[in-house]
C-alpha cells in the first residue's frame, strides 16, 4: 500500500536543504510539527513550574534548590503566572490548532498546502520568538511577572512599584502577548481562506470531517478575538511605557510611605471588558479542536457514523457565537450590575445546549459500536469524562449568586483546569496517538500509551477533585501559604494529597516522552491506513510527500462511512470511486 | 458518460473545487485581515469612548484653526488617494499598466503628502501646545495618550500602506504582479481610509473648543 520511502521524499517540488526543508520550511506538515514541538517544549516548562509551586503549596518550608530559602509568595506568584500563561497560549492553542490544523486541516479537505505557505511560516517563527520573549522574563532583573494569566491592572500597569516581576518581566510579558496575538491573527487568516478556498472536488461542507469544522470555527474565534487582546496589549504598553492611565485610576496608593502615583483618569475595568471579551473565546479555542478530534477518533473507534454529524457542526458554530456573548460572567464580582449580569448569567447557560448536544452525541456515536479500545480512543472517551464533569461545576459558576462565593477560589481552579486544561490536554495526546503513524510511519506502543491514559486519567482527577472541596471552603487562588488562617491550615492534609497526585501524574508523562521518542525509531511501521479510516489522510502515504497527494483528490461522500451494510470492508474511504464501491458491494 | 461525471456536485457553490466563491485566495485573506483589523481599532475606540466618557475634565483643545482646517485637509487628501487608488485598480484591469502604475503613484503621494501634514500637526502639539502622551496642559492627561495612540497606530497603517503601494507599483509596472493583486492593495487602502473616516469625528470634531 505505502509507496517506498525514497520516492516519497524526492517527491516533486520538494525543497533541497536541511534549512529550507525542516527549519524555514513552507510545507504546512513541518510547520505543524514546529508548532507541536514548540508546544511540548511550553509543556514541560510549563509542568515543572506548577511540580515547584504545588511543592510550596504542600510543604512552605521545604528548600527548593535555586530558590534561596524557602519560596516567597512573590516568587510563588511568579510561577503560577508564568504556568498560566504558557499552558493557556503555547500549549492549548498551539498544539491542538496551530499543530495539528497546520499539519491535517489541508490534507483533509484535500489540498497541497495552506492558503498562504509564507504566512504560515512567519506565523510560526512570530509564535516562537514570542515564548523566547516570555522564557526571558525569568532571567531578567526582578525576574518574572507575578499578575497572573490574566494581567490585570493596575498591578500589571505601573510598573516595579506593584512586585519585582512587574517591571520589565511584565514588559516583556506584554510584548510576548502582542506578537503571540499577532501570529494567531495571521494563522487564523490563513485557515480560514484554506478551509474555504482549497477544498477538493466533491468535498463540500458538510463531508467535512468534523475536525476540519472544528479548526475552521477556532480560526474564526480567533480573528475575532486575538485582534482585542492585541489592542488591549497596546494600551497596556502605552500605560506602562508612555506613563498613560488607561487602566490606572486616580490617587493610587501603595503605601502609607509614598504619594498617590500620578496617574488619573482610567479604569482596570476597561482591560477586564476588553481581556476577557479575548479570555472567553480564548478557552473555546482551546478546547473546540480537542472537540473536533474526540469526534473523528470516537467514530472511528467505534466503527460508526457520527451520531448526528449536521448536529455536531452547528453546534460547534453556536458554541463559537456563543463564546463572544458571555464575557462578563468572568466579572461578576466586579461591581456589575445585576441586570448585566442576569443577562450574561442566561447566555452562560445557554452554552449548556449545544455542549450537552456535543456530549450526547458523542455517546450517541459509541452506542451500539464496534468499540475498539486503542489508545488514542482511550483518550477521546477522557475527554468526554473531563468536558462533562468540568462542565458540570461551569453550571455553578454561571450563576451570579453562586459565583459570588466561588469566585477566585480554587473551585475555579478545578473548574478550569479539568474542563479546559484537562480536557484539551486528553484531545492532544488523543490526537498524538492517532495521527502519530501517519506523520512518521510508525505506531506508538499501545502497552505504554495504555498505561499513560489510566495513571494520567485517574491521577489528574485525584489532583483536582478535592479542589472543588476546598474551593467551596473558602480556600482563595493566588495564595502562596495559609498566612496564618486556621481554617486554610487545616486543609493541608488536602494540599498533600493533590501535591502528591499532581506528582505520580505528572511522572507518568515522562512515559509519553519515552513512547514518542521511542517510537520515533522503533515503533511498529505502518501503511497508509493502519486505523481503516475513512477520511482523505489516510489514503496518502505515512509520512505524506511534499504536496500531500500523488494525484489531485476527488471526494465522493462523507466523513463517516463505518460498517456500510452490503460492503466488503467495514469502512467507505472519502475518496472511493462509486464504481470501486459497487463492485465491492454484495 | 460514467457515474462520477453524473454527480452533480459542481454545481453547488460550496462544493469545493477550484475557487467555490469565484474569490481569490489573496482577497479573502486581506478580508480576513482587514476583519480582525477592525477589531483591533473598534477596540481602540471603545477604550478611548470608554475614558473619555469616565473623565469629567475631558480636554476639547482643538480650535478651528489650525486644528480642524488641518484635519479636514487630511481628510480631503485620504478621500483623493482613495479616488486614484480606484482609478489604478481600473486601469490595472484593463491591463493599462503604465497607467496603473501612475495611478498607484498619485496614491502614495497621497499618503506621504498625509504623512508630512499630520507629523507637522504631532510637532506643533507637543512643542507649542505641550501635549505629550501622559500630560496636556488643559484636563485629563489620557487626553494625549488617546490622540497619539489612535492616530500614531494610523499613521503606521498609512505608512506600511504606501510602502506596500511602492511594492506594487514596482511589481506591477515589471509584470510580476497581476491586476488581482492591485485591487487587493486597493482594499487594503480604502480600508485605512475608512478607519480615518472614523477617527475624524471621533477625536477631531468632537473635541472642538466649546463656544
Amino acid at each position: 500500500m505505502s509507496a517506498p520511502a525514497h520516492t516519497v521524499s524526492e517527491h516533486a517540488g520538494t525543497p533541497h536543504g536541511f534549512i529550507r526543508r525542516y527549519i524555514f520550511s513552507t510545507d504546512h506538515k513541518v510547520i505543524g510539527i514546529q508548532y507541536w514541538f514548540l508546544a511540548l517544549t511550553a509543556v514541560s516548562v510549563g509542568m515543572t513550574l506548577s511540580w515547584l509551586f504545588r511543592t510550596h503549596l504542600a510543604w512552605p518550608q521545604f528548600v527548593i534548590p535555586g530558590f534561596g530559602g524557602p519560596m516567597r509568595p512573590e516568587q510563588y506568584l511568579s510561577l503560577v503566572t508564568m504556568h498560566g500563561t504558557i499552558m493557556i497560549f503555547f500549549v492549548l492553542t498551539v498544539a491542538p490548532q496551530s499543530g495539528f490544523g497546520n499539519y491535517f486541516l489541508p490534507i483533509q479537505i484535500g489540498a497541497d498546502d495552506m492558503a498562504f505557505p509564507r504566512l504560515n511560516m512567519l506565523s510560526f517563527w512570530i509564535t516562537f520568538a514570542a515564548f523566547l520573549v516570555l522564557m526571558s522574563a525569568f532571567f531578567v532583573p526582578g525576574g518574572a511577572p507575578l499578575g497572573g494569566w490574566t494581567s490585570y491592572p493596575p498591578l500589571s500597569a505601573v510598573g516595579q512599584i506593584a512586585g519585582p516581576g512587574q517591571g520589565l518581566g511584565e514588559t516583556l510579558w506584554v510584548i510576548s502577548i502582542a506578537m503571540f496575538c499577532l501570529a494567531s491573527l495571521l494563522t487564523a487568516l490563513n485557515f480560514i481562506s484554506t478551509t474555504i478556498e482549497m477544498r477538493a472536488p466533491g468535498m463540500s461542507l458538510m463531508r467535512m470531517p468534523l475536525t476540519v469544522w472544528a479548526w475552521f470555527v477556532t480560526a474564526v474565534l480567533g480573528l475575532l478575538a486575538f485582534g482585542v487582546l492585541l489592542a488591549a496589549c497596546i494600551l497596556l504598553l502605552l500605560d506602562r511605557l508612555a506613563s498613560t492611565s488607561f487602566f490606572v485610576p486616580a490617587g493610587l496608593v501603595f503605601n502609607d510611605s509614598q504619594p498617590p502615583l500620578a496617574h488619573a483618569g482610567g479604569s482596570p475595568l476597561l482591560w477586564e471588558h476588553l481581556f476577557w471579551f479575548f479570555g472567553h473565546p480564548e478557552v473555546y479555542i482551546a478546547i473546540v479542536p480537542a472537540m473536533g478530534i474526540t469526534s473523528h477518533v470516537l467514530s472511528n473507534f467505534s466503527r460508526k457514523p457520527v451520531f448526528g454529524y449536521k448536529a455536531m457542526a452547528y453546534s460547534l458554530c453556536a458554541i463559537g457565537f456563543l463564546s463572544f456573548t458571555v464575557w462578563g460572567h468572568h466579572m461578576f464580582v466586579s461591581g456589575m450590575s445585576p441586570y448585566s449580569a442576569l443577562a450574561f448569567s442566561f447566555l452562560t447557560l445557554a452554552i449548556g445546549v449545544p455542549s450537552a448536544i456535543k456530549t450526547f452525541n458523542w455517546l450517541g456515536t459509541l452506542w451500539g459500536g464496534k468499540i475498539q479500545f486503542t489508545t488514542p480512543m482511550l483518550f477521546a472517551i477522557g475527554f468526554v469524562s473531563f468536558f462533562v464533569t468540568g462542565g458540570l461545576s461551569g453550571l455553578f459558576l454561571a450563576q451570579p449568586s453562586l459565583d459570588m462565593p466561588l469566585h477566585d477560589t480554587y473551585f475555579v481552579i478545578a473548574h478550569f483546569h479539568i474542563v479546559m486544561g484537562l480536557a484539551a490536554m486528553f484531545g492532544i495526546f488523543a490526537g498524538t496517538y492517532y495521527w502519530f503513524p501517519k506523520m512518521f510511519g510508525r505506531r506508538m506502543n499501545e502497552k505504554l500509551g495504555k498505561t499513560h491514559f489510566w495513571i494520567s486519567f485517574v491521577g489528574a482527577y485525584l489532583t483536582f477533585m478535592p479542589m472543588h472541596w476546598m474551593g467551596i471552603e473558602g480556600a482563595l487562588r493566588r495564595y502562596a501559604g495559609p498566612g496564618g488562617l486556621g481554617f486554610l491550615e487545616r486543609m493541608a492534609p488536602i494540599q498533600h494529597f493533590i501535591t502528591i497526585a499532581a506528582f505520580i501524574t505528572g511522572a507518568v508523562q515522562l512515559l509519553f516522552y519515552f513512547n514518542f521518542f521511542w517510537s520515533l525509531r522503533h515503533g511498529e511501521k505502518v501503511g497508509e491506513n493502519p486505523w481503516h479510516a475513512t477520511t482523505l489522510e489516510w489514503s496518502i502515504p505515512s509520512p505524506p510527500p511534499h504536496g500531500n497527494f500523488l494525484t489531485a483528490p476527488r471526494v465522493y461522500r462523507g466523513p463517516y462511512e463505518y460498517s456500510v451494510p452490503g460492503f466488503t470492508e467495514d469502512y467507505v474511504p472519502q475518496h472511493l470511486k462509486p464504481e470501486e464501491v459497487a463492485q465491492a458491494t454484495t | 458518460m460514467n457515474h462520477t461525471e453524473a454527480e452533480p456536485i459542481s454545481e453547488i457553490t460550496w462544493a469545493g473545487g477550484p475557487s467555490p466563491l469565484a474569490v481569490n485566495k489573496k482577497k479573502l485573506g486581506m478580508w480576513l485581515f482587514l476583519l480582525s483589523d477592525s477589531v483591533t481599532f473598534s477596540c481602540l475606540l471603545i477604550g478611548y469612548s470608554y475614558v473619555r466618557i469616565a473623565s469629567p475634565d475631558w480636554p476639547r483643545p482643538f480650535e478651528f484653526y489650525p486644528a480642524i482646517v488641518k484635519a479636514t485637509l487630511l481628510t480631503a487628501i485620504l478621500l483623493t488617494s482613495s479616488l486614484t487608488m480606484v482609478l489604478a485598480v481600473h486601469a490595472a484591469h484593463k491591463k493599462q499598466r503604465a497607467r496603473a502604475v501612475k495611478f498607484i503613484l498619485l496614491t502614495m503621494v497621497g499618503g506621504i503628502l498625509f504623512d508630512i501634514i499630520h507629523i507637522t500637526e504631532w510637532i506643533n502639539l507637543i512643542v507649542n501646545e505641550h501635549v505629550t502622551p501622559f500630560h496636556n496642559p488643559w484636563g485629563s492627561p489620557l487626553f494625549g495618550g488617546a490622540y497619539f495612540g489612535l492616530t500614531g497606530l494610523h499613521m503606521l497603517h498609512v505608512t506600511i500602506g504606501v510602502i506596500y503601494l511602492g511594492v506594487m507599483a514596482w511589481g506591477f509596472g515589471t509584470q510580476r504582479f497581476a491586476a488581482e493583486d492591485v485591487e487587493v492593495s486597493g482594499l487594503y487602502w480604502h480600508f485605512v481610509d475608512l478607519v480615518w473616516m472614523f477617527i475624524f469625528p471621533l477625536v477631531y470634531l468632537i473635541n472642538v473648543v466649546p463656544k
